[in-house]
């Protein structure tokens, strides 16, 4: 009897040496990058999720992309483009010799057949990018034309990202709105495998056109939404590159010595969206809301005056983002770096409140994205507004609903960021103009309206910088229907003998010649 | 037998039609916009009417239902909002991961908490048994969310032994599959464990002091054969009966443990379609769910009749 139990012991023992002893570590010619979140469909003309746009850079490449310093490179045109006819023609050249990764040709028919499909798909989440292209012309085998209704500036911005990817039409032929499925471009690696909520696996292309930039044999993609999880899967080895890593862990993991830590500020920014006008919906007619916050700009103005953008970042941040107090980040070249941004002046707000008849203060709902990193913001916010007067009521929000509510004018004030686009246009034009398609707080302006339109048609950049100076004084100064408060810096870790990474302020992944040392 | 049969047939087919219109506007009572969430927060009014066109969400509900009902009874469950990947192959999918999960994790538990429950059963009140007892209530007063976090900066940060995430199918790797599962399967079971200990213990320390075991004892039998040959057996009826109830709560725990050690089963299908609002994925997969507990009780019910006459003929047992 003992000597069996001795057998069951030693079997015991053994199982869980054998269960214990295998390689913790990935393989080195595949690559784990960690992300937060699920994409939604790997199709450029279907897909709207940001993290979606981190899988395409590896397997969808387009015509234009961006540097670590925001000027637009050609990608799959061969040079940057020919403006003509006032700005209402544009003739893109493309690289010879590309094919997609089921080797058929990325010629100027396919270039067409894709960017038609962005612009009459139903369903595409491209169209509204591509509104001012009313026609699309093969030149030659390797050049096309775009005709426009009017000078658009913010267009090859725009071809640098989703609406810019020219997907195969044989594929396409082949699965119809399917695509998604086993999407075919032309990139580094193609698409082998999705598992939903568990991963998406690319492989080497044997077509690309430059080879030795992809260093690994294979990439996988593995989704992990909590941070904790995450971070404890680099530190383990499960996965080599974790995307958005918390400001205060990425201060834990540089003083850990085994990690790179990459951070840079992101395109977008984070603000508190103030409803003025939207009484029943966002398509309705505006409406008198009736609150003090939304009728009077002295009660906005000491709102802003009572808080400090430089603590906020300290305290929620431990300092990791970057403050702002306009739509456009500091990384932008159109950013105005004379611009001071208000200092807290609790005094001050106090008059402005008692100025508008609020001697005992003002109370106001603020909701909030139901995450801990937004609610610890939400809090940041309140402790510093109660010293002016005011008195705010933080509501947590599941992100969804809070959009809806939004839409539907059902909110006094809203902690919402935006994750920005490379043409400064992207991030202002369609929030501040007259019926703009995100402006939920409905207020109008015909000369804010003329400035922005004004920003889109002419190309000099000086020139456009001057009116969107112009524009966001406007709103800033006077309106505060949104109070800029930070931009988000994207923070990437990796070991540090992966070398080659350089991080882009549009926040993506890119690990074409990043390879390990 | 053939009217019983039919009847409880019909209460089924009642019960799920019931089931598929509660989780139908269930669904469709969470708030937020689903168009919104699958046009984005830059989605423009006419966008966001193509989606719930092409999606039929701006039909009425009823229709909406009806719509719905009759592909389901076909079979069709449609396909996610979010993949385009067809319902039923998702759930097919999922499936056996978490069932596999929930297995791994009975077995840890059965394993932990019989030994432990006799054990201390058998040397009562002494500082083994307070051990065990003192074991069995972090077991159940520790959350599993905490407990695996850290399981993994242990075993997987610290010492390297056990990958810390993910999941590689058994016909792939099977010792792959082992070493992700270790984990996440104690955690899952770390409560069971708990609780069947405790159940093991109360239910061993009843029998120890019943008259035949006396009588056994007594009789100068050997102390093992007392306990796992006489009172055992008997012990252990309570504890499955405890151990069926208590099967179905692992598949809500799978939820928790799912989201830490990353694996791509149902309990995670759930939450993330809830949260991307995929109405078609989160009625298909709730639709499941209710419709196999629903077969399960079915098959019960004719069980039992098969076993006892009196219920097919009475409908129930104490009628009479």
């Amino acid at each position: 009897m003992r000597r069996t139990y001795r057998g069951t012991w030693a079997l015991l023992g053994l199982a869980i040496l054998a269960l214990t002893a295998g390689p913790a570590l990935a393989q080195k010619k595949t690559l784990v990058v960690a992300l937060n979140q699920d994409p939604d469909l790997l199709d450029p003309t279907l897909a709207r999720t940001y993290v979606g746009r981190i899988i395409f850079a590896h397997m969808c490449e387009k015509l234009f992309d961006i540097d670590e310093h925001l000027r637009i490179f050609p990608q799959l045109a061969a040079s940057m483009p020919t403006i003509s006819d006032g700005g209402k023609t544009v003739t893109i050249k493309l690289r010879g010799g590309v094919k997609f990764n089921d080797g058929t040709p990325m010629n100027a028919e396919a270039v067409k057949f894709s960017l038609d499909r962005h612009r009459e798909m139903k369903g595409s989440n491209r169209r509204s990018e591509l509104e001012p292209v009313t026609s699309i012309e093969v030149v030659d085998p390797l050049t096309i034309r775009l005709r426009l209704k009017s000078p658009f500036s913010p267009l090859v911005a725009t071809l640098a990202d989703r609406s810019g990817m020219p997907v195969s039409p044989a594929a396409v032929n082949k699965l119809g709105d399917k695509f998604a499925t086993a999407p075919v471009c032309v990139g580094p690696w193609s698409f082998v495998e999705r598992v939903p909520q568990d991963r998406i696996v690319l492989e080497k292309s044997t077509h690309y056109f430059d080879p030795g930039q992809a260093h690994f044999d294979r990439l996988v993609f593995r989704i992990i939404p909590d941070d904790n999880v995450r971070l404890a899967n680099l530190r383990s080895g499960d996965i080599d590159v974790m995307h958005l890593v918390a400001p205060t862990d990425s201060l834990n993991l540089k003083k850990e010595g085994r990690f790179e830590v990459a951070s840079v500020t992101g395109l977008g920014y984070t603000g508190i969206t103030i409803n003025q006008r939207n009484k029943t919906g966002k398509t309705q007619p505006p409406g008198d809301l009736g609150t003090p916050l939304a009728n009077d700009p002295r009660v906005r103005e000491a709102f802003d005056l009572s808080l400090d953008r430089e603590a906020i970042n300290q305290v929620a941040w431990d300092g990791q983002y970057t403050p702002g107090c306009t739509p456009i980040a500091p990384v932008s070249p159109f950013y105005d770096k004379s611009r001071k941004c208000p200092g807290r002046d609790v005094a001050k707000a106090k008059q402005l409140l008692a100025a508008a008849g609020l001697p005992n203060g003002y109370a106001f709902e603020l909701t909030i994205v139901n995450d801990p990193q937004q609610r610890r913001f939400g809090e940041v916010i309140q402790g510093m507004a109660r010293e002016a007067g005011f008195n705010i009521t933080l509501r947590p929000s599941e992100f969804a609903s809070a959009l809806t509510d939004d839409d539907n004018g059902k909110l006094q004030a809203f902690a919402i960021g935006w994750s920005g686009r490379v043409d400064p246009d992207g991030n202002i034009h369609q929030f501040q103009t007259c019926g703009g398609s995100l402006n939920t707080t409905l207020v109008c302006d015909e000369s804010i309206d003329a400035l922005l339109n004004r920003a889109r048609e002419i190309s000099d950049q000086a020139q456009r910088a001057k009116l969107y100076r112009e524009a966001i004084d406007k709103i800033t100064g006077g309106r505060r229907n949104v109070l800029y408060i930070y931009h988000l810096n994207y923070i990437l870790a990796f070991p540090k003998n992966l070398k080659g990474y350089h991080a882009v302020p549009d926040g993506l992944i890119r690990i074409k010649g990043v390879s390990w040392n | 037998m053939l009217d019983f049969l039919v009847r409880r047939v019909a209460i089924s087919v009642v019960t799920l039609l019931v089931i598929s219109l509660i989780v139908f506007t269930g669904v469709r009572m969470i708030p937020g916009d689903p168009a919104r969430v699958m046009g984005g927060t830059d989605a423009d009014a006419a966008g966001l009417a193509e989606i719930r066109q092409k999606y039929g969400l701006d039909a009425p509900i009823p229709v909406q239902y009806l719509r719905w009902l009759g592909l389901a009874l076909r079979g069709d469950l449609g396909e996610s909002i979010r993949t385009r990947e067809s319902v039923v192959w998702t759930v097919a999918r999922k499936l056996p991961i978490t069932m596999e999960l929930a297995g791994l994790s009975l077995l840890i538990a059965l394993t932990i908490a019989i030994p432990a429950g006799v054990f201390s059963a058998v040397r009562r009140n002494t500082v083994w048994d307070f051990l065990v007892n003192a074991a069995s209530l972090c077991g159940l007063s520790v959350p599993s969310f905490w407990l695996g976090l850290m399981l993994i900066l242990l075993l997987s940060v610290r010492l390297h032994w056990l990958p810390a995430s993910g999941f590689v199918p058994p016909w792939e790797d099977v010792l792959g599959n082992l070493r992700r599962m270790l984990m996440p399967a104690f955690v899952l079971g770390a409560g069971l464990a708990a609780v069947l200990m405790r159940q093991t213990r109360n239910s061993m320390i009843e029998i120890l002091s019943a008259d035949y075991i006396r009588t056994a004892w007594s009789k100068g039998l050997a102390g093992r054969a007392v306990i796992f040959r006489h009172a055992f057996r008997n012990g252990l009826i309570p504890v499955v009966t405890i151990l069926g109830l208590q099967t179905g709560a692992l598949m809500g725990g799978a939820v928790v443990t799912e989201q830490i050690f990353v694996v791509p089963g149902f309990g995670r299908l759930i939450v993330e379609s809830v949260f991307t609002r995929d109405y078609p994925l989160v009625q298909g997969v709730v639709l499941i769910t209710a419709s196999t507990y629903v077969l399960v009780n079915l098959l019960v019910d004719l069980s039992y009749s098969l076993l006892n006459p009196r219920i097919r003929i009475g409908g129930g047992t104490g009628g009479g």
